[in-house]
């Protein structure tokens, strides 16, 4: 039976399945719910300074867009950091910790960019003995126009600074969440690691406006006819987590800093991605927002049962098996020749592959032989683009089936080479490295 | 107080009053938006849809679910009646279960075909119900075109002829336009007066007058059509019911199956509609189906039909036949009427004979069995009444006893054209296949007429 306990950064975890920060671990009464239903960790809801809360908008605070059946596919909010006491939470966090000791428990802090700040609740969080802090550098909205939030985290310069106070004054490991509102993820991430934080996290939430009501020309969410940007997570963003994820997982420049994966996780299978990817643990927001806690048990089985079946015996087993993989478009090799292929039993004769190739892509599908509708890949016009199999709406009736070396690209009317050969030694590179003759 | 099941002879008032709505509720109760929303997202919107090749009248299913599915039913209602105005009575007779439903990629995929027929019913009835009008007519022609029959293939026609600015005078033999729509269709199957509301929304486009009570042969003649008016229509149906070939058919309680459903059809109090206890129905096509399911919701305790052939030969498809066993209506295979038996100068049973194909044949063995009766219903299918085009100058050819049609709908005469039932090719004898000729005749006589 795979071992699934996690220990990132140093604190322990039955599972690597964590939840975010953000409303369902907004208070006690919530997170005490999440860990009976078996969630390994929560991120508590960002802290600010002691003072009166913050207040959020009284309308709408979620948009959200959909795929087929109204499946949740990307949800976005205009919520703000906890608008609760900041000593009721406190007092929560001690008493949560104190009733689940073997549970991750970590707090999420976002204040002012000043020293004095951060030093002043440091020592209060310490004290309530939660596992480690995480730093809140990525919401987009709201904080960051107070000059918190994503306003920090889009200048590495204050990441480092803020990391280096905070690891200063506490002994609680520190998480640096990052914004994916940037250019380049690894700038943040480096300045995070030049800080000597003991992790990062992401991502965070994207700038995004989710839709336009076309009756009253507001977006989406409305508050009294006007909206503003809010964060974007879901289903829809974890593509882009991917990314990040696997840049910062690959950078020489941070090589071994621990990366918790976020990013719209709603399987185990999303899960165990991110993992390959080089992320120490998952963090989950929407999919609990979508089902409910009781999601954690199908991803904690999935997650046992996939590396039972690959003969993974702990998450160390799986951590950063994918990252080695990636690489920059310039390697890929160009001798690798793959050809889409149907499966005449599966498939269901719906066309989609064939109007997809026809209209925008190759001509490469029949849609009828000897006047019988029938699609079937022309393997002189394939190029192998994958965009059938991805209309398929049958999985694994179209699959890319790589030429063998040595076999005849019809299209080509090239014979496959066994050779690795890549853009960087292309003849039509005209940069290419060939060495002179 | 009603009567019972177990009362002799073709009485009425065997259900308590309530009973009677309830089994004459809507077969196919109409999609809320929710069940509407949640069936148009299965649609995979196909290349070329094996659905649209499947429908008679060509409809483009595809964009009318996408057109639902996007919250446009307006848009989706105007995608359906562009092929077929009569889509909405369609989306409740068709049986799609052997057209475009069977045709879905999702019953092959997964047994389970997008609903088609009760999305179009919910887009259909959305622009219906707000009164939506989408054609107009184009500048008067100054053409005339008489078409003889209201029913589908006829009122189709109409529809598309005014549209190109002809002027339109339909005769129509019944006291309602409509045809079997209005009177030869299973009433759960088109409630709340929706033929007549079809027909109102048809003829909504203006340039339609109808004249009813007018049968060709009797009132009208088709000589004097094709001399006033610039072209002619055919859609008069049939008129003719097969005959039983069995000894004592003419016996009290032997009833014609499209009578009993047209009477049912019309009646405005089913409590008075009188019904046997012991019922058999000699047929196998959708009338045989609709007069045996129609009685046994009227009350009749033992309904039983009657094929000479087997299942897979019946007309009536499977999704009918479920239906009617799932009423409680008996269906009995390879056996024909021999006798019908007479007591008191009523119906008091049924001989029949098994059936074998013998050499390709249909024959009887000569075995027989009896069963009780005290009404027996003739649905074995109708025929073209010849008769009503007697008289007429220019001789019409026949085909196979109907009239004999080309592609577009041209009859041998000149200005004379035909679709529907009462044609050679009437493509399965249904209402959907009918619109498409009245349409496509439509066509053809505009391209005649503007020549």
């Amino acid at each position: 039976m795979a071992d699934i306990r996690n220990n990132f950064v140093g604190i322990k975890s039955p599972n690597p399945f964590w939840l975010a920060s953000a409303p369902p671990t907004d208070k006690a009464y919530n997170v005490v719910r999440a860990f009976k239903a078996g969630w390994g960790g929560v991120v508590w809801k960002t802290l600010g300074e002691e003072g009166p809360p913050v207040v959020n908008v009284n309308g709408p605070r979620y948009g959200a867009i959909w795929g087929a059946d109204r499946r949740l596919l990307g949800l976005n909010n205009i919520e703000l950091i906890t608008d609760r006491q900041l000593q009721l939470n406190l007092q929560e966090i001690k008493q949560v910790k104190k009733d689940w000791p073997d549970r991750a428990l970590v707090v999420s802090l976002m204040v002012p960019c000043v020293e004095e700040s951060w030093k002043a609740i440091l020592p209060v969080v310490e004290e309530t003995e939660a596992d480690g802090i995480e730093l809140n550098f990525g919401c987009p909205h709201g904080m960051s126009e107070r000059g918190m939030g994503a306003a920090v985290g889009q200048v590495p310069e204050y990441i480092e600074m803020v990391v280096r106070w905070c690891k200063a004054n506490t002994r609680m490991p520190v998480i640096t969440k990052l914004t994916p509102n940037i250019t380049d993820v690894r700038r943040p991430a480096r300045a995070a690691f030049a800080g000597g934080t003991d992790a990062v996290s992401l991502i965070n939430t994207i700038n995004s406006i989710t839709s336009v009501n076309l009756d009253t020309f507001s977006p989406e969410p409305s508050i009294d006819g006007k909206g503003s940007h809010g964060g974007y997570c879901g289903p829809a963003v974890k593509p882009i987590a991917l990314n990040m994820v696997a840049e910062i997982a690959r950078d020489p420049e941070t090589a071994g800093l621990p990366i918790s994966g976020i990013g719209g996780v709603t399987t185990w299978r999303d899960a165990a991605e991110f993992l390959a990817l080089g992320a120490g643990n998952v963090q989950v927001c929407t999919a609990a927002m979508t089902y409910g806690f009781k999601i954690v048990q199908e991803m904690i089985a999935g997650l046992e049962n996939w590396m039972d079946e690959k003969g993974h015996q702990t998450l160390d087993d799986v951590c950063g098996r994918a990252t080695k993989n990636v690489t920059d478009w310039q390697y890929l090799n160009l001798n690798y020749i793959a050809k889409a292929h149907i499966d005449q039993e599966a498939c269901i004769k719906c066309g989609r592959c064939y109007i997809a190739c026809e209209d925008t892509s190759h001509q490469a599908i029949t849609s009828s032989v000897n006047g019988v509708r029938h699609f079937e890949v022309m393997e002189d016009e394939c190029v192998g683009c994958n965009l059938c199999v991805n209309v398929c709406p049958v999985e694994n009736c179209i699959t890319m089936v790589p030429l063998a070396a040595g076999v005849l690209d019809q299209r080509t009317g090239k014979t496959v080479s066994p050779e690795y050969a890549n853009w960087t030694t292309h003849p039509n590179n005209p940069m290419s490295k060939q060495a002179a003759e | 107080m009603a009567i019972g099941l177990f009362k002799d002879g073709i009485e009425p008032g065997r259900l308590a009053p309530a009973e009677y709505a309830d089994n004459f509720s809507d077969l196919h109760p109409p999609l809320d938006k929710h069940e509407a929303l949640v069936e148009a997202d299965r649609c995979y919107f196909c290349y070329d849809a094996p659905c649209m090749q499947a429908c008679p009248t060509s409809i483009d299913i595809p964009m009318f679910i996408r057109q639902i599915a996007t919250g446009n039913p307006l848009g989706s209602a105007k995608t359906i009646f562009d092929q077929n105005i009569l889509g909405g009575m369609c989306a409740r007779v068709c049986p799609t279960e052997t057209l475009c439903e069977e045709a879905c990629v999702r019953e092959k995929a997964e047994g389970k075909p997008v609903q088609i027929g009760r999305l179009q019913r919910y887009a259909t009835d959305e622009a219906m119900e707000q009164g939506k009008q989408f054609y107009t007519r184009a500048e008067k022609s100054g053409r005339k075109v008489a078409i003889v029959g209201a029913g589908p293939a006829g009122l189709a026609a109409a529809h598309r002829l005014t549209s190109y600015g002809h002027d339109v005078t339909i005769f129509e033999a019944k006291p309602k336009s409509g045809g079997l729509n209005e009177y030869g269709i299973a009433a759960y199957k088109s409630t709340h007066d929706f033929a007549q509301a079809e027909v109102d929304y048809v003829t909504a486009i203006g340039g339609i007058e109808i004249e009813h009570g007018k049968a060709l042969g009797r009132d009208i003649h088709l000589g004097e059509l094709s001399e006033q008016y610039d072209a002619v229509f055919l859609g008069m149906g049939l008129a003719g019911v097969n005959a039983l070939r069995a000894e004592g058919e003419d016996a009290l309680g032997v009833t014609d199956a499209v009578d009993f459903i047209a009477e049912l059809r019309q009646s405005t109090n089913l409590s008075r509609l009188p019904v046997g206890r012991r019922i058999v129905v000699i047929g196998g096509g959708m009338t045989a189906i609709d007069a045996a399911v129609q009685s046994k919701l009227l009350g009749a305790q033992d309904v039983t039909i009657c094929y000479r052939r087997g299942q897979e030969d019946m007309n009536a498809s499977e999704f009918e036949q479920d239906l009617a066993t799932a009423n409680g209506v008996v269906i009995r295979h390879w056996i024909q009427p021999k006798r019908v038996l007479i007591e008191n100068g009523k119906v008091s049973g049924i001989e029949l004979e098994y059936t074998v194909m013998r050499g390709g044949k249909l024959t009887g063995t000569g075995e027989t069995l009896v069963l009780p009766a005290d009404q027996v219903f003739k649905a074995i299918g109708q025929q073209f009444d010849a008769n009503a085009l007697n008289g007429s100058r220019p001789k019409i050819a026949l085909e196979k006893g109907r009239i004999k049609v080309d592609s577009e709908g041209r009859t041998s005469v000149k200005n004379v054209w035909a679709g529907g039932d009462c044609v050679a090719d009437a493509r399965e004898d249904l209402t959907v296949a009918a619109v498409a000729a009245g349409r496509d005749a439509a066509e053809s006589i505009n391209r005649f007429l503007k020549a």
